[in-house]
């Protein structure tokens, strides 16, 4: 299939129609909102819903009853929409209903500003909403990742009837590369669980996450987190670069991980043995390749547009074998190559000596 | 084209930077080379700056943000005064010195002026001085011969527009035979 030339947005935005979504419900944000412009383009011609709620909270409350009936729907917002959205993500949760929920990151907290960000990980991975749940995060890192991976949330929402949350930021979504949209079919799974009507043939669906006796709410609390081991054990998905010989382990996910990218080349140039390990997913985050490259490298380094939120992650998985070195811009700022190589030099000094 | 190229075009909102980095961009993509666009976004208003950069290569892109560009394609003052420094050793700068009074202060670069608004002006496409620059730019930079030049044309510009595509060759062969 022929490549085209499509903005991160626009391009996540068609693959979500080409994997079946007919129901879209937003409210414009910078810097999303040519999610929102695409779908309103496209959805009246194909005989689907482009909605603009009346506000995030609406948005995602609509994509729970459309769920709930059994099809393939979405939201997609920036950061303070999608604080706003949480309380419906966990009654998705809470419901076993899957959904896709788009996050193009801008700075934090607050009404922050507009330009690129990545301090919303902490929310995306740990704590979106109330309750006991996870969340798929897939963290694309080009035009391309963020047409496939949407694709692919589509798929894996429905397998496991959960919501997956794409997480980018402001300057994948506003970027042009040449993408490909040739997925193949999408993988719809039979929804046994829609409340679609019963014609008196079965009995009702019920779909609530109300569930005032205990012992009922253990059990489903249960039952859910044993679906969440199988999607840790299936779902796992990242990118090596430059590994075989590394010694310094770069991990970055998003438009960090292109940056990194420049300054691994320019660090070898000088004679450093860096690599990365790029996760894709963010949950479930890619625990053992880390703890296997803690064998051979000496020092990590998160590079990322956040306070260091990542690097729990990391000491964690390499079970704090390794020091973690964070090196971070926010607020907006990207780091440049030449942040990271300083600090990939500052890795390098220290030989895996603990700070 | 060998290796990568990292171009910067920027000027006032309106000014068509945009568009002609997506004119390059497409001229690198139907080439099968690898291509990233990004514009500036920010809480901009009209008439304020406007830029992109677009990288075009034979290799893989990491990072599509320019730190460095190879090549900058200056629209406005404030553009060249800006990014005329970032602009690495050995590289060109191609501007409109129709609007930009004073020639790039850089000796380590390839300077080329064109008074862009007003030839564009005098031939009668006054708002397509950004395609006048993208011909002289193409001058520099092996990116594309006529036939691609029509290629890309043919994608870029929208169906809406396509009385326009004339008058874009039209400018794009104006900024190419340009002589200083």
């Amino acid at each position: 299939m022929e490549k085209v030339l499509m903005k991160g947005n626009e391009a996540l935005a068609e693959a979500a129609i080409m994997a079946g979504c007919r129901h879209y419900y937003g409210y414009p944000i910078t810097p999303q909102t040519e999610v929102a412009a695409y779908m309103a383009k496209r959805m009246p011609k194909i005989g689907g819903v482009f909605l603009q709620a009346e506000s995030e909270i609406a948005a995602i409350n609509m994509v729970i009853g459309t769920s709930a009936a059994g099809k393939r729907t979405m939201t997609s917002s920036s950061s303070p929409g999608i604080s706003l959205k949480s309380e419906g993500i966990s009654y998705l949760a809470g419901c076993d209903l899957p959904a896709l929920v788009v996050n193009v990151q801008r700075g934090g907290p607050g009404l922050g500003g507009i330009q690129p960000s990545q301090s919303d990980y902490f929310q995306a991975t740990k704590a979106l909403g109330h309750g006991d749940f996870r969340r798929i995060v897939l963290a694309p890192a080009s035009v391309q990742e963020m047409a496939s991976l949407t694709f692919l949330g589509f798929d894996l929402a429905d397998e496991y009837r959960m919501t997956v949350m794409i997480l980018t930021d402001g300057t994948i979504g506003q970027m042009m590369e040449p993408v490909s949209l040739d997925f193949g079919e999408p993988c719809e799974a039979v929804k046994d669980w829609a409340t679609v009507g019963h014609k008196w043939e079965r009995k009702p669906n019920i779909i609530t996450s109300l569930s005032l006796q205990a012992e009922e709410l253990e059990r489903q609390n249960v039952e859910r987190y044993e679906r969440y081991k199988v999607v840790e054990e299936n779902e796992v998905r990242y990118e090596e670069y430059r590994m075989e010989d590394a010694e310094i382990c770069v991990v970055a996910f998003g438009v960090c991980a292109r940056v990194a990218r420049n300054a691994i080349e320019e660090a070898r140039k000088m004679g450093l043995k860096v690599g990365m390990i790029r996760p894709i997913t963010l949950w479930p985050f890619p625990k053992d390749v880390l703890k296997k490259a803690a064998e051979k490298c000496h020092t990590f380094v998160s590079v990322e547009m956040s306070m260091g939120q990542m690097v729990e992650d990391i000491e964690l998985a390499i079970r704090c074998q390794r020091p973690v070195l964070c090196c971070s811009r926010v607020g907006g700022i990207i780091p440049s190559p030449d942040e990271v190589v300083e600090k990939l030099q500052e890795a390098a000094k220290m030989g895996g000596k603990a700070e | 084209m060998k290796g990568t190229k990292q171009i910067l075009i920027s000027g006032f909102g309106g000014q068509g930077a945009l568009f002609a980095g997506k004119f390059l961009a497409y001229a690198g993509l139907l080439q099968g080379l690898e291509v990233s666009w990004l514009p500036s976004y920010g809480p901009e208003m009209r008439g304020g700056t406007a830029s992109c950069s677009v990288i075009i290569s034979d290799s893989p892109i990491g990072s599509p943000i320019i730190t460095h560009p190879d090549v900058l394609v200056a629209m406005n003052l404030p553009s060249m005064d800006k990014f005329e420094p970032q602009v690495n050793a050995g590289g060109t700068i191609i501007y409109d010195s129709s609007l930009i009074s004073r020639a790039p202060a850089r000796e380590d670069v390839n300077n080329c002026a064109v008074p862009a608004t007003k030839m564009a002006t005098d031939a009668g496409v006054k708002t397509l001085a950004n395609m006048l620059l993208i011909g002289r730019l193409l001058r520099e930079v092996d990116l594309a011969d006529d036939e691609m030049v029509n290629q890309v044309l043919s994608k870029v510009v929208s169906a809406k527009h396509a009385d326009l595509l004339d008058l874009n060759k039209q400018a794009i062969k104006l900024g190419y035979e340009y002589k200083e």
